[in-house]
């Protein structure tokens, strides 16, 4: 029965196959996605607009910012939902548990760590703050925050992690970093403007408008990055225990 | 499409790219329907969603062209242009300007990139999800290959009420793979079908709790009676299992109504402590648990 | 010529870490085979200039994802049938 699963999949291969040979030549920048009038548009204006160097994370929290906002609330909820997925569930067939008992924490690891989780959340913090000017931005920095804190766990065990940062504390952090990011958005909208228009914010702050669309889109970007931090350690702490916090990985 | 020996020169050669992306879609794709654990088939979707994620930039791809991020001398802050051009001053001068046709051909597309970062994240948003039901299902039915949930599935659909209740009084023996399975399908059950599985139960929870009631007389004698015939009769040998009932124990002692219904319960999962301490649990949730000792 | 011949040999070895991936029976293995794949598309995304997307890649395909998926596994069957 499985078998007859390759004949779909073999035509929907034949027909993409088909229809690649109408694509443009790799790299031409004639493409139609490279030669669209809104492409060019963001290069050659994102410097007027908003002096950011980096289009992308421009882009991604100026230009498309509505897109960005509804980005954080879907992983918020995934977040969400793995919590009351795994919660009060059964617990696991113990066999497994007689091997991951009371291992110490091995001294190489531990010290290793320990000089290297510093580093790694100051670079995390380098990264969400030189989003605007190198790759990088709020989703890298938040993501690597957030690895930090895994590592924690990694190396002594979730109880420790758990002590800085309990899950409880994730879910608000969460909910705090979608409360500033639509916090900025209101804030635009009640100074005249659009949701989301950050250039408003030249009313209050002593920058001029484009500077406030560049400081705005940093705001936005810590925002995104706490969600995202609080969310990935929580996932962890969530998926390696089922849900009880205890024990694990 | 086979008429002239060039068409598939350009196909292998020149768009040799998009074949393979073809060839990436595909294994994701059909690892996703054909393969038989769960797991394996999450890794499909992933593949499927980074291969489509590659499609998405490689059309996206300007020869010759440089990353989406102002070079130096077009930088809007101005201030970090060479001094010594001539052309060169006078944009650094006049701050950030309007790129022209020219120079926009020398960078990259970034409308794909910001798309498909976004795609990135919703991936492994979804990747997380998926892996927590698939922890769900493993506690549910003991086991994440395809055919073997699907079949049991079918002999839940097909021994209806009265089997429910006879696996559940076979399964005395309390080896916890089997345990899990009969205390878990009106669990598991229990969500989908609330009616089928609140309905069977009871009787004979009925029939039996009275007995129950008259076996177990206090909290404290009964439960290291339990205790000791659980600890004796699992297979675990996990330090936490002895931990388990006692809590539950101590819990049951401090509830007033599902105590007699929790003491039978004082298995060495953590389903006792999950189901005495659920204060959402409803009452046909210990009631399916009591036939089982 | 030098860079198609990198394209061309990162994706063959994409198709190959794929194929991989799906084949082993150990799931431990096959996840860190996909960590493998995750960071061959990493590096292919910072070839064509995309570098954000390939830092997002890096971070979240070849670190959380791959964590995730251990951690997960850490609870189920190690050995799958297939």
């Amino acid at each position: 029965m499985k078998k007859l699963s390759l004949i779909p999949v073999l035509l929907v291969g034949a027909l993409l196959i088909y229809a690649a040979e109408d694509f443009p030549e790799w790299g031409s920048p004639s493409a139609p996605a490279s030669a669209s009038p809104l492409s060019s548009h963001f290069i050659s204006n994102t410097g007027v607009d908003t002096e950011v160097p980096n289009m992308v994370t421009a882009v991604l929290a100026d230009y498309r910012g509505f897109d960005t906002m509804f980005e954080t609330v879907v992983v918020f909820i995934a977040g969400m939902a793995v919590l009351a997925i795994l919660k009060n569930s059964s617990g696991p067939n113990s066999k497994k548990k007689i091997f991951h008992i009371e291992t110490e924490p091995d001294i190489i690891v531990t010290n290793t760590v320990r000089l290297l989780i510093p580093v790694i959340q100051i670079f995390a913090f380098y990264v969400l703050a030189h989003g605007h000017v190198s790759p990088g931005g709020g989703f890298q920095g938040g993501v690597v925050m957030g690895a930090s804190f895994i590592m924690i766990a990694l190396s002594w065990d979730l109880d420790t992690a758990l002590a800085r940062f309990p899950v409880e504390r994730c879910t608000v952090v969460a909910g705090l970093g979608i409360i500033l990011y639509g916090g900025i958005g209101l804030l635009s909208m009640f100074l005249g403007g659009e949701f989301l228009d950050y250039a408003e914010l030249a009313n209050i702050f002593p920058v001029s408008r484009e500077m406030a669309r560049y400081h705005a889109m940093l705001g936005v970007e810590i925002g995104v990055g706490l969600t995202v931090t609080a969310i990935m350690f929580s996932l962890y702490a969530n998926l390696s225990t089922e849900g009880r916090l205890k024990g694990g990985l | 499409m086979f008429e002239d020996g060039s068409i598939i020169n350009e196909l292998f050669i020149e768009r040799l790219n998009y074949l393979i992306y073809v060839v990436l879609l595909l294994i994701g794709l059909h690892a996703m329907i054909a393969k038989n654990n769960l797991i394996k088939k999450l890794i499909g979707m992933s593949i499927f969603q980074t291969a489509i994620i590659l499609f998405y930039v490689s059309v996206g791809v300007k020869e010759g062209a440089t990353i989406p991020i102002y070079l130096p001398e077009h930088d809007p802050h101005g201030s970090h242009a060479s001094h010594s051009d001539g052309n060169e001053t006078e944009q650094s001068n006049h701050g950030p300007v309007v790129l022209d046709a020219e120079l926009v051909k020398g960078y990259s597309n970034p409308l794909p990139h910001v798309l498909m970062l976004t795609a990135i994240v919703v991936g492994v948003a979804t990747l997380g999800l998926a892996l927590a039901l698939c922890l769900r299902i493993y506690q549910g039915y003991g086991t994440i290959e395809e055919d073997e949930i699907l079949a049991k599935i079918e002999g839940q659909e097909m021994g209806t009420k009265p089997s429910v209740v006879v696996k559940s009084v076979d399964s005395s023996k309390p080896a916890t793979s089997q345990s899990a399975k009969p205390a878990s399908k009106p669990k598991g059950s229990s969500s989908p079908s609330p009616k089928r599985s609140k309905a069977s139960p009871r009787t004979k929870a009925k029939a039996t709790s009275p007995t129950t009631k008259a076996k177990t007389s206090g909290a404290k004698p009964v439960s290291p009676k339990r205790k000791a015939a659980a600890s004796k009769s699992t297979t675990t040998g996990s330090k936490k299992s002895p931990a388990k009932p006692k809590t539950a124990a101590s819990k049951s002692t401090t509830k007033a109504k599902p105590k007699p219904r929790a003491k039978p319960k004082a298995k060495p999962t953590a389903r006792a402590k999950a189901t005495s301490t659920a204060k959402k649990a409803t009452a046909s949730k210990p009631k399916p648990k009591t036939p089982k000792k | 010529m030098g860079l198609e011949l990198f394209n061309t040999l990162i994706l063959l070895l994409l198709v190959v870490a794929a194929l991989i991936a799906l084949r082993v029976k150990d799931l431990l293995t096959a996840s860190v085979v996909f960590a493998v794949y995750s960071f061959l598309m990493c590096l292919l995304w910072a070839e064509m200039g995309a570098v954000d997307v390939a830092f997002t890649e890096a971070t979240v395909g070849a670190g959380i994802s791959t964590v995730v998926m251990i951690a997960t596994i850490f609870n189920l069957k190690r050995k799958s049938s297939d």
